[in-house]
């Protein structure tokens, strides 16, 4: 097994506006996206040799990319892996720069969640059964359950518990307001955290990310073609997937205070990138916070802190943009919004302008090693993806 | 000797104030949960009545109700799949009559006593509905009763029986019809109710021998807390110490499963040697005598009726009432049903129906729902079948969603641990919010997950512990 670290870089990236974009169907959105990512790699969509495309709910086949951009005759390949799908479509894409089937690739991720009921709403179990017998309900309680086990297990109160979970929203909104292309760009005070509706308890409404329309998109090659193409190209340092097999629902240890999923995956990216202390060593993490536990249970996952110390290092501030380790500096999920496929490329996008320092007014000063993290689906059946990226 | 050798009952947790319904209205009536209907309720029966028998003796399932949830489909079929039993055994509906208790019940003891059924399962229930506001929404109530009639172990013996019937319109609900209907109560009591029973009471004394002092106690199917008294009395049976209390101080009338519930009742207290006269009304009646047997002393600790009865949770919201018996629209999320598959439904039975997991038969480790290769050891197709419909459990963590439309929020999600091995995520039921907590006892329900535009799913949902 070879590590895939210095071997694909991503030579021009894009992304739209994040929002409910009622205008805009995943066709605008896919040439929005792809069109500013060929502009910023100074190439033409005749250049790309081969494309990926993820999406869950919107056009599925690769026909629709190349509808939209009018590719000519190339193999597009879609992918779908639930949230993690935008980091996955772009690592298939960097699999196939690397494999030498393409020197040019383009990984493309598109959903339109609001042309359907508000986002996706209901049918998050029953997608892998499909007898309707199970529990069948929007995806905030299969979070929530995970935030009840972890109040319960390290003894938090309830208040002490919103508290800590609370602090995240308040972090990832501020960080909104920096980010033209997010969806939401609004302060809020511990206080609107701790005391919005419930959702499904023991999250409330500001625990949840925003359901929205978007798409990203980027271009990788191999570093010899990148170095001819720009001197501030970005490469890969580590590419990870992890799926889950059930283990939550068919095993009592299961602990619901931690993802394994994600934590493997961590794992198996910092063994790539060569990574020894994650806390140390990496300078910025744009990570999944569908929902505020979900962010907190990925500081320990990833080793950022250690486990059942995430909460003492919300306190001390670690994560914020002044943070020894910032986290999600766009905004997140929470304030950019959730696309579901185009997330993980989104999340790219960021690290990515991060390390060519072209971030505005959320730069952060000093950006080495950015780490992107997705993870979808529900307890025991998660995929989780985690890719690392680095300067040349 | 042919007769009953295991009962069990089933009356919901909840009950509706009698005043919710009409001011100075006295007592409380059992209401099912949004989750509940007569094939819930008498699958809860049927296992209420299933503690200490062997599942695999019994050899047929009789369901008796008014209120089907299907108009052409076979509830005992869905009954005896959620009681775990044997799937080579004869099943039929009996319905469309308050009589469908004892109808069924004849049946069974016809069966057994032919020799064609050793062991037969006779599982009631009703949900029936009065007009709002009216003397049968008082009345009437949810609940079910089962009895397992057979010709050993026997605990009551069936001595003899009794039937008239008498075509009358006094009491009906016709096609498309919601509620029940009836004629003027004067009328419909003294040349229906009454005429019928007193002919039946009557008729299987004669039969049998014996006078109203002979018996010591007599279970009469009543249509208001009245009606029975003055019918007992009629016959020369003393009121006070003879007749079986209708239970409608605490339950109300639960259509063809009462006069069962009300023997089940009377059973809980009988002592052996004891005579019980037995009779149930519905366009004619079905009268039996019972000889109480030593037997009755073995009978293991069931909830029945009294266990039933005691724990409860008594609701003075209306509006509340109103919405899980489906008379007030709630807002639902719009659009059909997706994904809905009558064939993934089939392959799932045994899991969703049965609650049937499986054990590894290499590490022995209990999975749900079953499995084809082992998530511990990874060995393929060595399992054996597990039962876990039975079995408590306590809570490892839930989530209650506050949002999501549903008849009854919040949506409590539940993730539990069994007792012996075996890990299920499920909705709960049955609950106050504030009692949900990690480490809190549970124990399995059989009730409705989905019921729209036709179709009903059915699966096991935890509920707390009822004590």
């Amino acid at each position: 097994m070879q590590s895939i670290k210095d071997r694909v870089a991503i030579v021009g990236m894009g992304c739209t506006q994040f929002g409910e974009l009622w205008d805009k169907d995943y066709k605008d959105l896919m040439v929005d996206a792809c069109y500013e990512a060929f502009e910023d790699a100074g190439i033409e969509p005749k250049d790309i040799q081969a494309a990926w495309y993820g999406s869950r709910e919107s056009g599925f086949t690769g026909a629709h990319l190349a509808n939209a951009l009018k590719l000519e005759y190339i193999p597009v390949s879609r992918v779908e892996n639930f949230c993690a799908g935008g980091t996955d479509t772009f690592r298939n894409a960097c699999y196939g720069v690397v494999s030498g089937a393409c020197d040019i690739a383009l990984a493309c991720g598109v959903e339109k969640t609001k042309d359907h009921m508000g986002g996706f709403t209901m049918n998050v179990t029953t997608p892998f059964d499909r007898s309707m017998a199970e529990w069948d309900l929007p995806p905030v309680s299969q979070f929530a359950q995970l935030a009840t086990r972890y109040f319960y297990h390290y003894g938090l109160s309830y208040e002490q518990g919103r508290r800590i979970l609370s602090k995240i929203s308040v972090k990832n909104h501020h960080n909104g307001t920096l980010s033209p292309k997010a969806h939401f760009h609004r302060e809020i005070t511990l206080e609107q955290a701790m005391n919005s509706p419930m959702i499904s308890y023991p999250l409330n409404l500001f625990d949840a990310c925003g359901m929205s329309d978007g798409g990203a998109a980027a271009i990788i090659t191999t570093p010899e073609i990148a170095k001819s193409m720009r001197k501030d190209y970005i490469l890969v340092k580590a590419l990870a997937l992890t799926n889950g097999g059930g283990q939550a629902t068919l095993q009592q240890e299961y602990d619901f205070i931690h993802i394994p999923e994600s934590v493997a995956a961590g794992k198996a990216a910092y063994e790539q990138a060569g990574i020894k202390n994650p806390r140390e060593e990496i300078n910025i993490a744009i990570v999944h916070d569908c929902f505020t536990i979900t962010e907190l249970l990925i500081y320990e996952d990833l080793e950022f802190s250690p486990r059942g110390k995430g909460p003492e290092d919300v306190e001390a501030g670690t994560f914020e943009l002044t943070g020894k380790l910032p986290v999600n500096t766009d905004g997140g999920l929470k304030c950019f919004g959730h696309p579901l496929s185009a997330s993980g490329l989104r999340m790219i996008y960021e690290v990515y302008k991060q390390l060519q320092g072209k971030a505005g007014p959320r730069q952060l000063k000093k950006v080495d090693l950015g780490l992107v993290h997705n993870v979808g689906g529900i307890n025991g059946l998660f995929n989780c993806a985690v890719a690392i990226f680095g300067k040349p | 000797m042919v007769g009953i050798t295991s009962y069990g009952a089933y009356v919901p947790l909840y009950r509706l104030s009698r005043e919710a319904i009409a001011k100075g209205a006295r007592g409380e009536k059992a209401i099912g949960n949004f989750d509940e209907d007569s094939l819930t309720m008498a699958v809860a029966a049927s296992c209420d009545c299933l503690i200490g028998v062997e599942r695999e003796t019994v050899d047929g399932l009789y369901l008796a109700t008014t209120t089907l949830p299907y108009k052409e489909k076979l509830g005992a079929a869905i009954v005896a799949m959620a009681s775990d039993l044997r799937p080579d055994i004869f099943t039929a509906d009996f319905a469309h009559s308050l009589r469908a208790g004892t109808s069924a019940l004849m049946a069974a003891v016809d069966a057994v006593k032919a020799g064609s059924a050793k062991k037969v399962m006779v599982a009631a229930a009703d949900c029936r509905l009065g007009i709002p506001g009216s003397a049968f929404e008082q009345n009437f109530a949810d609940g079910g009763g089962a009895l397992l009639i057979g010709d050993s172990d026997v605990i009551a013996s069936i001595e003899a029986s009794y039937s008239v019937y008498n075509e009358i319109l006094d009491v009906w609900r016709a096609e498309g019809d919601t509620f029940v209907r009836s004629w003027e109560d004067r009328f419909s009591a003294t040349y229906g109710y009454l005429e019928a029973m007193r002919q039946a009471v009557s008729g299987v004394m004669k039969k049998s021998g014996f006078s109203p002092a002979d018996f010591a106690k007599v279970v009469l199917y009543t249509p208001d807390a009245r009606r029975g008294m003055e019918l007992a009395g009629s016959l020369g049976f003393d009121v006070k110490t003879q007749l079986q209390d209708p239970l409608f101080a605490g339950m109300g009338n639960t259509g063809a499963a009462f006069s069962l519930m009300l023997l089940v009742a009377a059973l809980e207290t009988a002592k052996a040697g004891e005579r019980i006269l037995f009779a149930s009304y519905g366009n004619g009646s079905d009268a039996f005598v019972l000889q109480v047997t030593k037997q009755i002393g073995k009978i293991k600790a069931r909830r029945g009726i009294k266990g039933h009865l005691e724990p409860k949770k008594v609701i003075t919201d209306y509006k509340k009432y109103l919405t899980w018996r489906g008379l007030l629209a709630w807002e639902d999320i719009p659009g059909p049903i997706r994904f809905l598959s009558a064939p993934a439904a089939w392959r799932e039975r045994e899991a969703n129906l049965r609650l049937r997991g499986v054990k590894c038969q290499v590490c022995g480790t209990i999975q749900f729902p079953p499995q084809r290769v082992c998530t511990k050891c990874h060995t393929k197709d060595k399992f054996e079948s597990y039962r876990l419909s039975d079995k408590k459990a306590t809570i490892f963590t839930f989530a209650m969603d506050y949002v999501t439309p549903a008849p009854d929020l919040p949506t409590v999600t539940s993730t539990i641990d069994f007792e012996g091995g075996g890990r299920l995520q499920c909705y709960l039921t049955d609950r106050e919010p504030e009692q949900v907590k990690c480490g809190l006892p549970v124990e399995m329900s059989f009730r409705k997950i989905i019921d729209k535009e036709g179709a009903h799913i059915y699966s096991w949902k935890s509920v707390p512990v009822r004590t």
